[in-house]
């Protein structure tokens, strides 16, 4: 199913500050995770998740440090920090707004 | 997971790595962020079953196209492009050991010529004296770019025992000027001053390409560089006009009046070190100014046409004659020397493969109109001769005239056959820079030639 790029956009940054409540991650792993959740229907072209990070970074959402494991190359990990568990809070509470209101008038229609 | 290190998939994210670095939205670490996740990717694929190459292949395009990822970078770190600006700030391919060697290199340079015209003050000589002016005049540039040369021998790695000949030049002309038995305010000698930097301006040239002159746009680029410096130039001086004024401020609020500071130390040491500093920041950052130079080419085109195109039709009007005076004949020549600059740079930034346009036809007026008004000049200039016989500054004019008036016919040719499609752009390029060395030539013959040649008078 293709969602537009929009809605790509506009779900971006629930999804990552959900998935980062979950424990703190890398790119490439929030990549397959969004993959994983949606049944592989939400495709994101992989690069611009980091300009999405680097956003939620510079607004004080995420938290980023760079871990060198003994072998292999570094990673930079990223975190929510507690203004990102607010802001996710109120994206839930947005996005519950949108789904609510959009069943009622679906249902509607259903009965209808 | 990490991708196994095989060669040739190695060189594929090392070429894809180079392509990313170039943007200037991303910095390293954005770079190395990717990477590693290009690599993960890639890493996955392989172990689902796919071929190496298959597997980069997919890998690179599931991570987007590297247009719309450096516009998203560039517009979440917008600050980044300004950065670039500052000396260090940009991640070049170079290590950071060569980067700091250059710059001690550089600063020693700049702090050597900065000492260097206070050498003289050491024997009595003062800058600002009348009597010792027209020493510093002569000498000026033997206080700056022999250093500058100096530093592209070192920065091309030439061999300095094969470039050993580049400081005969610079020794033959300090001699000459200095033991040439001028008569205070001659015009051999103001025309000496004049030309002396434009001649040993070529021996710059000759180091800055690192014996590729004769190759691969070395001297295009050499016009380039010229051209930078001078913006940078300009850009240091004015900030050093700034500091100046500043310390002087400063002082007089404390009852101390420190003009010997300024005349004696900041204005020269300034003047000198600025030069070192402009050629590197020019290296260093050649990728920011050269968007400058189109642009005010681009913008003083259309100027430039229309002040010839007036001046010919108040000329014509008016019947007046050119007033041959030396000061008249070098802004001439130096209007000419712009123009040649404006169609120069319009060239070094053009795609020589674009069919011809507007602002080509626009070029083309500009060379022609350039071309009358010379040829009035050149008139002017024989018929005084023809009344009046020969004196230096005439025939001073008189050749760089000719010089010039022959390099815009040609290149007048070049372009109306360019916008008549018998001809490739290049050409008009590759006629610029072969002439370049002619320039240099003449200035040298009026440097070393006149002064013998009209008594030093």
């Amino acid at each position: 199913m293709d969602l537009g790029k929009d809605l790509v956009a506009a779900s971006s940054t629930p999804l990552v500050l959900a998935i980062l409540a979950e424990g703190e991650s890398y790119g490439y792993a929030i990549i397959k995770r969004v993959k994983e959740l949606s049944d592989g229907h939400l495709q994101w072209t992989d690069g611009m998740l980091y300009p999405v990070l680097h956003r939620l970074e510079r607004q004080g959402l995420v938290a980023s440090k760079w871990v060198s494991p003994s072998s292999g190359r570094r990673r930079k990990y990223y975190r929510l920090t507690k203004a990102g568990r607010a802001e996710l809070e109120a994206e839930r509470r947005r996005w519950q707004m949108v789904d609510v209101t959009l069943n009622r008038i679906w249902l509607r229609a259903c009965l209808a | 997971m990490s991708a196994r290190s095989d060669g040739a998939l190695e060189e594929q994210i090392g070429q894809w790595r180079a392509y990313l670095r170039r943007r200037r939205a991303l910095d390293a670490r954005d770079v190395e962020e990717l990477e590693t996740h290009l690599r993960d990717q890639v890493g996955a694929l392989i172990q689902a079953g796919l071929a190496e190459d298959e597997a980069f292949l997919v890998a690179v395009k599931r991570m987007g196209s590297l247009d719309a990822l450096s516009r998203e970078f560039a517009r979440e770190h917008s600050e980044r492009l300004w950065k670039q600006l500052v000396i260090g700030a940009d991640d070049d391919a170079a290590p950071k050991t060569v980067r700091r060697t250059e710059t001690l290199v550089v600063l020693a340079l700049a702090v050597a010529a900065a000492l260097a015209i206070k050498i003289p003050a050491l024997f009595g000589l003062k800058i600002g004296d009348q009597n010792d002016e027209a020493f510093y005049a002569r000498n000026a540039s033997f206080f700056v770019l022999p250093f500058l040369t100096g530093y592209f021998v070192w920065k091309r790695h030439t061999d300095p025992r094969r470039c050993a000949w580049l400081a005969v030049p610079f020794i033959a002309a300090a001699v000459a000027v200095n033991a040439f038995p001028f008569t205070h305010g001659s015009h051999t000698q103001a025309l000496s001053v004049l030309h002396l930097p434009m001649a040993l301006w070529l021996v710059v040239g000759l180091a800055y390409v690192g014996g590729r002159w004769f190759q691969g746009g070395g001297r295009m680029d050499f016009v380039r560089f010229s051209g930078e410096l001078f913006i940078y130039y300009v850009l240091i001086a004015l900030g050093g006009g700034v500091l100046t004024a500043f310390t002087m401020m400063m002082f007089k609020a404390i009852g101390m009046t420190p003009d010997w500071i300024a005349q004696d130390w900041l204005v020269p040491c300034g003047a000198m070190g600025a030069v070192l500093v402009g050629s590197w920041l020019v290296e260093a950052k050649q990728s920011v100014i050269e968007n400058m130079a189109p642009v005010l080419t681009r913008l003083f085109t259309p100027l430039f046409t229309l002040l010839l195109l007036v001046f010919l039709a108040t000329m014509a009007w008016t019947g007046r004659p050119i007033d041959i005076q030396r000061n008249v004949l070098i802004a001439f020549d130096l209007l000419l020397a712009v123009v040649l600059g404006l169609v120069l740079y319009a060239a070094s930034a053009r795609d020589h493969e674009a069919p011809p346009n507007l602002f080509d036809r626009l070029q083309l007026l500009l060379i022609a109109s350039a071309l009358v008004v010379d040829a009035l000049a050149l008139a002017a200039i024989a018929s005084r001769i023809s009344e009046f016989g020969f004196t230096p500054n005439r025939v001073a004019a008189l050749g760089e005239n000719l010089i010039l008036l022959v390099n815009l016919a040609w290149s007048a040719w070049l372009y109306a056959g360019f916008l008549r499609g018998r001809a490739p752009f290049g050409a008009l390029e590759a006629w610029q820079t072969a002439y370049l060395p002619v320039y240099s030539i003449w200035a040298a013959i009026v440097v070393v030639l006149f002064p013998p040649l009209f008594a030093y008078a």
